[in-house]
């Protein structure tokens, strides 16, 4: 089936070349990094955490999303979904491995990465981790795959595979919860140490997700043979708009407990945050764009006359998935150790071999999706 | 054909099952020997803890740095002369850093007056209830019987979670390769690779051999004092016992192992 992905046209083969030129730049300076060592990032001694890790517990989000399409389509039996469910369980494919890369260019030892199984050690939620996001991998990767060579055989899917399916919704759940958790148990980081951290993040994953799965669409819509149907895009709209809406409210949520209960170590983040701390404001800039981008998503998205057209519906997904992609794969990794434990300030600022690796990691998914896609889009398109 | 392919698989499966058992096997039936005699000198402590008493520090001279000095040598901690790239094992700093949330208008007058504004000595607190080793991975860095907080740095993958865990900032990266820039090296302890995360050990490697910590023989003014919190009769205890002392973020529950006393 993977053959079909080495046919296309013109423009297909010129996006996967650039792509490809892009995941060589990243490797080029990947290979500078393994040479030289973690010191050639932006990150330090106070702020050992950075747009790695940022872009890693985002895309742990996007990959949870396919549960949106999943669950509505398999449980629900709610068949508009039925043509894009594909597309999610292949999303969640190339966001997984992008996490799974993003982790190990995080990591000052890749060579001893298989550590992790040699010495198994569940006391870590980093461990558990690593067992769900490889397992959400293989489950997408296996469902996806075998449901949508059934179809192009024209064949109904086989039996084995359904409990396959029950088993990823609670498995979505699982990744972004247990990547919460990796933040929102350690003492000392008052930033993260939120119960609310594992429902905030599976708010904002179940908008973000989506939100770009509807451009997908849009985007396929308006340039390829397949058509996701009107209403399958309104329904992820809507599936967009309330998950934004409790995202926002989950936010607010913590300001509240934070600056009503006054406490300063709770409260200095946040003042770090929206309006710098002892001149200190790298971030603020940052933050209040995703705060104007959420508050604009949400005026696009509410309003049924925005949602309903192409054109403004594709700007408010837009705004919610940059906002969501700050908060998370910036400022929320970052704040954590901005003031540090010991109430000192060291700003962070990525280097230009960091960024290069965090462009190469992202065009790697986006290769990986692509391939994915046109195979899928290719056996959805000829069976018609 | 077929037959050909079952029997490989069957004989490479087999492998890797045997390969996969033999840790198994070592660990049942291995002879309960140890290999390793312990040095006769060798200090045995049930809960290794340390004592800083302040107003020690008062009699040194100024600037004294021999504590750190005497560590850097030890375990041949880099000297990076920039703060991003820092490894710092035992190092000074202001009590508003050392105790961060206990500050009051007049303590800072203390400090000054009293203390002589002189810095605090933060090292790692090799926490009964060690948050770092909580979160490992890998158990390259583990709680031994006697409370010290060890690393493995032949195991340590450079995730950096026990640098987010901890909440003393005493856990350091090497973000690049330290060798360079050691100034002395002293051959009786490794060097690190970069990539691995390292921290004070309370001198592991010296008790072993009957040597009290490199940091608390250099401190003339005896202002860090070494012991065991077990031992009734021992100095911590004693000092401990006589003085009203601090730790550090109490609070966290960590159960922090290094005294202060103002």
């Amino acid at each position: 089936m993977l053959e079909k992905a080495l046919r296309g046209n013109k423009s297909y083969f010129t996006w996967i070349g650039f792509l490809l030129v892009l995941v060589g730049m990243g490797f080029s300076f990947y290979l500078r990094q393994l040479s030289f060592g973690l010191g050639i990032t932006g990150m330090s001694r106070n702020v050992s955490w950075g747009l790695y890790i940022g872009q890693f517990t985002f895309l742990v989000g996007v990959a949870a999303s396919a549960v949106m399409l999943v669950l509505p389509y398999y449980l629900h039996n709610y068949k508009v979904f039925g043509k894009i469910t594909i597309l999610g369980e292949f999303l969640a494919v190339a966001a997984v491995t992008m996490c799974l890369t993003f982790i190990v260019v995080d990591l000052g030892r890749p060579d001893r990465a298989f550590n992790v199984l040699l010495y198994p050690t569940p006391n870590s939620v980093l461990f558990w981790d690593m067992v769900v996001l490889n397992g959400y991998l293989f489950l997408n990767i296996v469902v996806g795959w075998t449901v949508l060579e059934a179809e192009a055989k024209s064949a109904p899917p086989p039996k084995w595979v359904k409990p396959l399916i029950y088993l990823s919704i609670p498995w979505a759940v699982s990744i972004h919860t247990v990547t919460a958790f990796l933040y929102a148990g350690l003492p000392g980081r008052s930033f993260w140490l939120s119960a609310i951290m594992a429902p905030r993040f599976l708010a904002s994953a179940f908008a973000a997700g989506p939100a770009l799965l509807i451009l997908i669409c849009l985007f396929l819509r308006k340039y390829t043979k397949f058509d996701a149907g009107w209403e399958a895009i309104q329904s992820l709209a809507k599936i967009v708009t309330y998950a934004m809406i409790i995202s926002v409210f989950f936010v607010l949520c913590e300001l509240f407990t934070v600056f009503y209960s006054q406490i300063p170590e709770d409260m200095n983040h946040f003042r770090y945050l929206f309006f710098g701390l002892h001149g200190h404001d790298g971030l603020v800039p940052w933050m209040w764009a995703s705060t104007v981008l959420a508050m604009l998503s949400l005026v696009l998205m509410i309003n049924p006359k925005t949602r309903n057209s192409p054109g403004t519906l594709a700007m408010g997904c837009v705004c919610v998935f940059f906002s969501l992609w700050i908060e998370k794969g910036i400022t929320l990794v970052l704040t954590g150790y901005i003031p540090s434990p010991l109430e000192t300030i060291t700003q962070y600022h990525p280097t230009v071999p960091e960024i290069g690796i965090v462009i190469g990691v992202w065009a790697l998914g986006f290769l990986i999706l692509s391939i994915l896609y046109k195979v899928a889009l290719t056996v959805k398109t000829e069976s018609v | 054909m077929d037959e050909t392919r079952r029997t490989f698989l069957k004989v490479a499966g087999l492998s890797v099952l045997g390969f996969g058992a033999k840790p198994v096997v070592d660990a049942v039936a291995g002879t309960g020997e140890s290999k390793f005699e312990r040095d006769p000198n060798a200090l045995n402590g049930k809960r290794w803890a340390m004592v800083v008493d302040q107003k020690k520090c008062l009699n040194a001279k100024e600037g004294c740095k021999e504590c750190v000095l005497a560590c850097d040598y030890a375990h041949n901690v880099p000297d990076f002369g920039n703060p991003k790239d820092e490894v710092k094992w035992i190092w000074q700093t202001s009590y508003e850093h050392a105790f961060p949330g206990q500050e009051n208008p007049y303590i800072e007058g203390f400090v000054k007056d009293s203390l002589k504004g002189l810095p605090f000595m933060v090292l790692c607190n090799h926490c009964d209830n060690p948050p770092c080793v909580r979160v490992c991975p890998v158990k390259a860095t583990f709680r031994r019987p006697d409370g010290i907080v060890q690393m493995d740095y032949h195991r340590c993958i450079g995730c950096r979670f026990c640098m987010a865990a901890c909440p003393f900032g005493a856990r350091n990266l090497n973000w690049r390769d330290p060798r360079p820039f050691i100034k002395k090296e002293n051959p009786e302890f490794p060097t690190r690779t970069r990539g691995v995360v390292e921290k004070c050990n309370f001198c592991a490697e010296r008790l072993d051999v009957g040597k009290i910590p490199a940091c608390v023989e250099a401190c003339k003014e005896k202002a860090l004092v070494f012991g065991d919190l077990e031992d009734p009769n021992s100095e911590v205890r004693d000092l401990l016992r006589t003085h009203p002392s601090i730790q550090r973020k109490p609070q966290l529950g960590t159960r922090p192992q290094v005294y202060y006393i103002l």
